[in-house]
């Protein structure tokens, strides 16, 4: 298998280099794996069932860490402070508070719009009452959620429909000013105009904070990501642009998930 | 936010609060632990009690007697410490509550595992759960006031005192518990199995009888056994309608003492602490422990045999 | 030939759906005799809880309510027995309450899969199965003699939080365990740390079968004769124990954790061992109230089980 790294054209935001990953009962999950994150730009993951995508996805912010047996191996590098976000002596709270992540079916907390939201700045520490509204405000309109639920923000969360639910945790992530939002196949769950309405969002968002994305669905990928890496057992088999990975992979592999000989 | 922003923003983070923070989740863990340490404190306390009363006895008593003696009389001036007729009490009342329990139990298990509707469950499951809410002195008040008196109209010269009412009435106590364990194992056993049954043109009661019982008999056989922990350990209902006196008898006519009744009577009495008599109750509270102990490991092995056949 | 083997295979026939309507009218009768079983236990059940009832009510008055025992069956009274019960049940709640929900929450939430976890839990399902009177004899030998805690409040209240300590902990493991994990994952995403989670979010969303566990196990402890007996409950209390509160300073005494005690049950258990019959009306009217106040609790606990699933549901 061959892996191409990213030319340096734009700068990293994060970068894994030879990360692998154990999980407690079934062995070996991620083989070396060598990726860098470009900075404000959103980089997608393809691969068949089982790639490995969402078990790479997840070691970004630490979340295998709350399953007992799971071990890392390698690094993966965060800029600008250079500090590696596997390693053990450095808490996954830290890494949780730069790094945001949006699930596969929306896991809103049975409160209300308001408190979900809120939640994140809550838990930091001190925040007086006028700042924590209108952080949520915010997070809640650059999750082009606000018009829809201004008006009824003490309203429990469950009452949204399953578009509206999904961009609710996107503002709850993104109300804690992350550096990289982490999307695990985000609109699987949804029909396609929130799909639409998602991928819309991640576009733009794209420009403020890193994202990277899981998902099955190679248009989706082609639609929003400016990078695509593809993964299959485990290791990276290949990461371009976009542009160059739907048109004219480097790897034969590739090229046959992308036409649907497999997958 | 830009890099420099992020980074002074975490550098805050890390200095005001992340020691504070893990200092106290260390603390509050400990706490945590330390409450779940309470349970091994409390069987702790319960072994060494009863070992180390039980101790002092048998450096008085010896085992042999304890065993094999047929009489039970610690408190008079010639003291017997033969535990057999304690003994024979608890088996007695379990045995006749046990003739109640398991027939009726699993009959339930099967009507509802096999035949009720889910809104007969909806009723009589509540109705099950109330059964053993209701205390056991008040089930000990209807074996002596209720039971004894209707069992005399058939039988004249039965006893005011006789281990038949409190058997019968432990039975019905322990009935929720048998059918609800049972219906358990049999709603574990998978529907193909049934559907390969009705399939061949067997009714409900055959099935019932000849598929889903001998599938779930591990399940089964748990309820029953820990039905006869239950009963066992049961107290008030003795206490009040079997009587408190310790008698070596096998027939359920006639009054007698259970291991559990011994141990109210003398605690209703006026025992120096320290002396012989008062440590009789501990090795009566070991031996009554040593049983149940037996049967509710049994239970359990077999609960968590037909759990995971499944 | 062809006519001697269809009569044949139409008597065959006839054969089969005889025994087959044989076999559906057993269906039937087992299924009639199981409900038959069921009605009539239920029959027997409601006529012995009626009779107590018609035996009990009418003994109930104010003056039972508000006198002490007595040699007279018509001047006893159920005073110092319901004062009893609930204040050994104020102790038992305090005790058994926090330790129980800690002692869950750690082995939901923090515990390591090791042998010590294993070992907590096997230790707590046998707990569960020993006698109601063994605690009673560990509470007699332990508390009231090496602790010097005395035949009182205090170890009455220790002893039955011990009792049911199993059962708080059983239910409240349940109720947490039925908080998806993807609730949880979402509070660590956004950056909580553990204790954050359990206070906010996992505690908060399984109080609906947090509260219904503990009513239970607090009205299995009302009912609770045996081990009070055995640490030493008196049945002839004829006074009250000193009051928690006070006129002047401190406010608040500690003096009534070790006056003697006594408990509805055990009084019920006194009056029906008489020979007269009057105790035994007594007897039944203490076992009227006992039975409201076992069902109240029980009705309570349903009630909230219901109402919290109403508002989470999963």
């Amino acid at each position: 298998m061959m892996t191409t790294q990213v030319q340096t054209t734009p700068a990293m935001k994060a970068e894994a280099k030879e990360l692998s990953f154990y999980y407690g009962g079934t062995g070996q999950a991620l083989k070396s794996i060598s990726l860098g994150l470009a900075d404000r730009h959103a980089t997608a993951l393809i691969g068949p069932s089982g790639c490995g995508k969402t078990t790479f996805l997840r070691c970004l912010n630490r979340m295998h860490d709350l399953y007992p047996g799971n071990r890392y191996a390698g690094s993966v590098v965060l800029y600008p402070d250079g500090i590696n976000i596997v390693d053990h002596t450095i808490d996954p709270i830290e890494i949780r508070m730069r790094v945001g992540m949006v699930f596969q079916k929306p896991n809103p907390f049975p409160t209300s719009i308001y408190e979900n939201v809120a939640y994140g700045m809550r838990i930091r520490g001190s925040m007086t009452r006028s700042d924590l509204a209108s952080v949520v405000e915010q997070s809640l309109k650059d999750a082009a959620l606000w018009p829809e639920v201004k008006d009824r923000l003490h309203s429990l969360a469950y009452n949204l429909s399953g578009g509206q639910q999904q961009r609710l945790c996107i503002a709850r992530a993104l109300a804690t000013g992350p550096e990289m939002l982490l999307f695990d196949e985000p609109t699987s769950a949804l029909d396609p105009t929130a799909t639409a309405r998602i991928e819309e969002l991640v576009t733009e968002l794209k420009q403020r904070v890193t994202i990277v994305i899981v998902t099955h669905n190679m248009q989706q990928a082609a639609r929003v990501s400016d990078y695509t890496a593809f993964m299959y057992e485990g290791e990276l088999v290949e990461c371009d642009r976009t542009h160059k990975i739907f048109t004219n992979p480097a790897n034969k592999l590739t090229e046959e998930y992308i036409t649907g000989r497999f997958g | 936010m830009n890099a420099e922003a992020v980074l002074k923003k975490v550098e805050g983070w890390r200095l005001s609060f992340r020691l504070s923070m893990q200092l106290k989740e260390k603390a509050i863990e400990s706490l945590l632990l330390f409450a779940a340490l309470t349970s091994v404190a409390i069987t702790l306390g319960i072994v060494g009690i009863l070992v180390y009363e039980s101790t002092s006895f048998f450096l008085q008593v010896s085992l042999w007697e304890f065993l094999t003696e047929r009489q039970w009389t610690p408190l008079f001036s010639e003291p017997h410490y033969g535990i057999l007729p304690l003994v024979s009490g608890t088996l007695v009342t379990t045995a006749v509550a046990l003739a109640v329990a398991i027939p009726m139990g699993s009959l339930i298990a099967i009507y509802l595992s096999e035949y009720a509707s889910s809104g007969t469950r909806e009723v009589v499951k509540p109705g099950l759960e109330l059964l053993s809410a209701v205390p056991t002195v008040v089930y000990g008040y209807f074996a002596l006031l209720f039971v004894t008196p209707a069992l005399q109209k058939l039988w004249p010269e039965l006893p005011g005192f006789n281990m038949l009412s409190a058997g019968l009435v432990i039975g019905i106590m322990i009935v929720p518990y048998v059918s609800s364990v049972s219906e358990d194992a049999m709603r574990a056993v998978p529907v193909h199995l049934r559907e390969g049954a009705f399939a061949l043109g067997a009714t409900r009661v055959q099935t019932a009888l000849r598929v889903v019982f001998p599938s779930a008999l591990s399940g089964i056989t748990a309820a029953y056994i820990l039905g006869i922990s239950r009963a066992i350990g049961e107290t008030m209902v003795v206490a009040i309608a079997a009587g408190m006196q310790p008698t070596l008898t096998w027939n359920p006519l006639e009054p007698a003492a259970t291991m559990t009744a011994y141990i109210v009577q003398v605690s209703l009495g006026d025992l120096p602490h320290g002396s012989v008599g008062y440590q009789t109750i501990f090795a009566t509270g070991l031996t009554l422990l040593l049983m149940t102990l037996i049967f509710n490991i049994a239970g359990h092995v077999l609960k968590k045999r037909y759990r995971q056949i499944y | 030939m062809f006519l001697r083997n269809a009569i044949d295979k139409s008597t065959e026939r006839d054969r089969l759906r005889q025994r087959l309507v044989q076999r559906r009218r057993r269906d039937h009768a087992f299924a009639l005799a199981s409900l038959a079983v069921m009605i009539g236990a239920s029959l027997v059940l409601l006529a012995l809880l009626g009779q107590l009832v018609y035996d009990g009510i009418g003994r109930i008055s104010w003056q039972f309510l508000s006198s002490y025992p007595s040699r007279f069956p018509s001047q006893a009274g159920i005073l110092s027995a319901w004062i009893g019960t609930a204040l050994v049940m104020l102790l038992t709640a305090l005790t058994a309450v926090p330790l129980g929900l800690g002692a869950a929450i750690y082995l939901e939430e923090y515990a390591p899969k090791n042998w010590m976890t294993d070992l907590i839990e096997i230790n707590i399902t046998n707990l569960a199965g020993v006698p109601s009177i063994v605690y009673g004899l560990m509470a007699l030998g332990l508390l009231v003699y090496q602790f010097h805690l005395g035949q009182s409040f205090l170890t009455a209240g220790l002893t039955l939080a011990m009792l049911i300590l199993p059962m708080v902990i059983i239910a409240t493991r349940e109720a947490v365990r039925a908080v998806p994990p993807q609730i949880r994952e979402a509070a660590y995403a956004v950056g909580a740390t553990k204790w954050q989670t359990v206070r906010d979010h996992v505690v908060p969303y399984s109080m609906g079968g947090m509260l219904t566990g503990m009513i239970l196990a607090l009205s299995r402890a009302v009912g609770e004769t045996a081990p009070l007996i055995t640490v030493g409950a008196l049945s002839f209390i004829a006074f009250l124990p000193h009051p928690p509160l006070q006129s002047e300073f401190p406010f608040f005494s500690a003096q009534w954790l070790f006056d003697p005690f006594t408990v509805m049950p055990i009084q019920m258990f006194n009056w029906v061992s008489r020979p007269q019959e009057d105790f035994h009306i007594n007897a039944a009217a203490a076992g009227v109230i006992l039975l409201v106040m076992t069902l109240v609790m029980n009705a309570v606990a349903i009630v909230i089980r219901a109402r919290f699933r109403r508002r989470i549901h999963w």
